[in-house]
């Protein structure tokens, strides 16, 4: 384990989401629990972001039945290193049911950030991207400059996948930016913003 | 049980599901859902997602209701307890889930590991906020999985059909 290394990695994660969403049209926007949450919020609290405060380990499969049920949309899945490695086994399902709309980022910074920044797996010897590569997931890649991250924000809102980028970004603690907690709520202004009035009555 | 047996009860409860307007099977198989499982693949209205864990469903089918699919997840007895911090994504969002559950452990079990999900799948589900039915008598399965059905989606709610061993008859392995 490397405790002192993800300090020093030149991605800020808020810059990192920014950009992404700034054009992620009318992509649908799904949130792990945590940082992941705050740094969507901070980028735009709307409606077509389902942002987690908990179901750890689910965001994954989470975005996955929402590409299945939205085939022409895209569906964009932000999450972070902790809440990946608790719902690892999901990126063999994404594999298997290969849905061409499904985009996932994680932003890794090596810690689990909300309960006092402790390393996670990440901060030693496994590496994300080469799990989501065994698992089959046929687009894949680490990130850790601006440079690249500006290559790949177009393949992560356009390109057919599934496909799966792990962004190595600084361990920093930010500002929280709160979403609605409500989970009702989130899931009617999600309904209503995507499938209309009826979805919601 | 005899397979002809299994799939007769099989295609009840498939009817249900399609009556339903359910497009999403999540699944971890289990021999009591072999034939359900089989019927779901061949038809094409349906997507059928094969799981590592039973919890993968739980989130799996929250997005589907968020994209406006339905869903069923179907699984045995030891999956329910993969399943428990999962269901606090249904119970707080307030979403639709139809779980079919074929139980182990239950009645006439041999194999003792698992007995204690067998033996705990019901109050477990209860305390996390599902509604569960048991169904011992495979003439009552229909109708059980319509009333789980139409209380899960029309809810909205979470709820659980308990499949009982009585019905499924206990496994062996000298088959």
């Amino acid at each position: 384990m490397n405790s002192e290394r993800s300090k020093n990695y030149p991605l800020r994660r808020r810059a990192v989401v920014n950009a992404l969403l700034a054009q992620r049209g009318d992509a649908l926007v799904v949130a792990g629990l945590g940082a992941p949450a705050w740094d969507v919020t901070a980028a735009g609290d709307v409606p077509l972001n389902f942002p987690l405060w908990g179901a750890m380990g689910g965001a994954v499969p989470l975005g996955l039945g929402l590409a299945l049920a939205q085939p022409a949309r895209r569906v964009l899945v932000i999450t972070g290193d902790g809440e990946m490695l608790m719902g690892i086994g999901s990126l063999a399902t994404v594999a298997s049911q290969r849905p061409p709309n499904l985009a996932i980022v994680v932003l890794d910074n090596e810690r689990y950030g909300e309960t006092g920044m402790q390393l996670t797996h990440t901060a030693g010897r496994a590496d994300l991207g080469a799990f989501a590569a065994a698992s089959g997931i046929p687009i894949c890649g680490t990130v850790r400059d601006k440079k690249s991250v500006e290559a790949v924000i177009p393949q992560i809102l356009r390109e057919a996948g599934p496909l799966f980028f792990n962004i190595k970004v600084r361990a920093e603690n930010l500002p929280l930016v709160l979403p609605p907690k409500e989970g009702a709520y989130l899931k009617d202004r999600f309904r209503f913003a995507l499938l209309g009035k009826d979805a919601v009555t | 049980m005899t397979s002809s047996a299994s799939e007769t009860w099989s295609q009840d409860i498939f009817r249900v599901l399609v009556e339903n307007r359910v497009r999403q099977i999540a699944y971890i198989p289990d021999m009591g859902h072999a034939s359900l499982i089989k019927m779901c693949h061949k038809n094409k209205s349906m997507k059928t997602v094969v799981l590592t864990t039973e919890e993968e469903g739980v989130a799996l089918l929250a997005g589907a209701w968020l994209g406006g699919d339905r869903g069923a997840l179907l699984m045995q007895s030891s999956g329910v307890g993969n399943c428990i911090n999962m269901l606090s994504l249904t119970r707080v969002c307030r979403m639709p889930l139809l779980i079919l559950v074929t139980m182990r452990g239950q009645w006439g079990e041999f194999n003792p590991w698992q007995v204690p999900m067998g033996q705990n799948s019901n109050p477990m589900l209860t305390a996390a906020g599902v509604l569960t039915f048991e169904v011992n008598d495979k003439d009552r399965l229909k109708e059980t999985v319509a009333a789980a059905a139409k209380m899960a989606f029309g809810g909205p709610a979470a709820t659980a059909v308990l499949i009982s061993q009585r019905i499924l008859g206990a496994k062996t392995f000298d088959r």
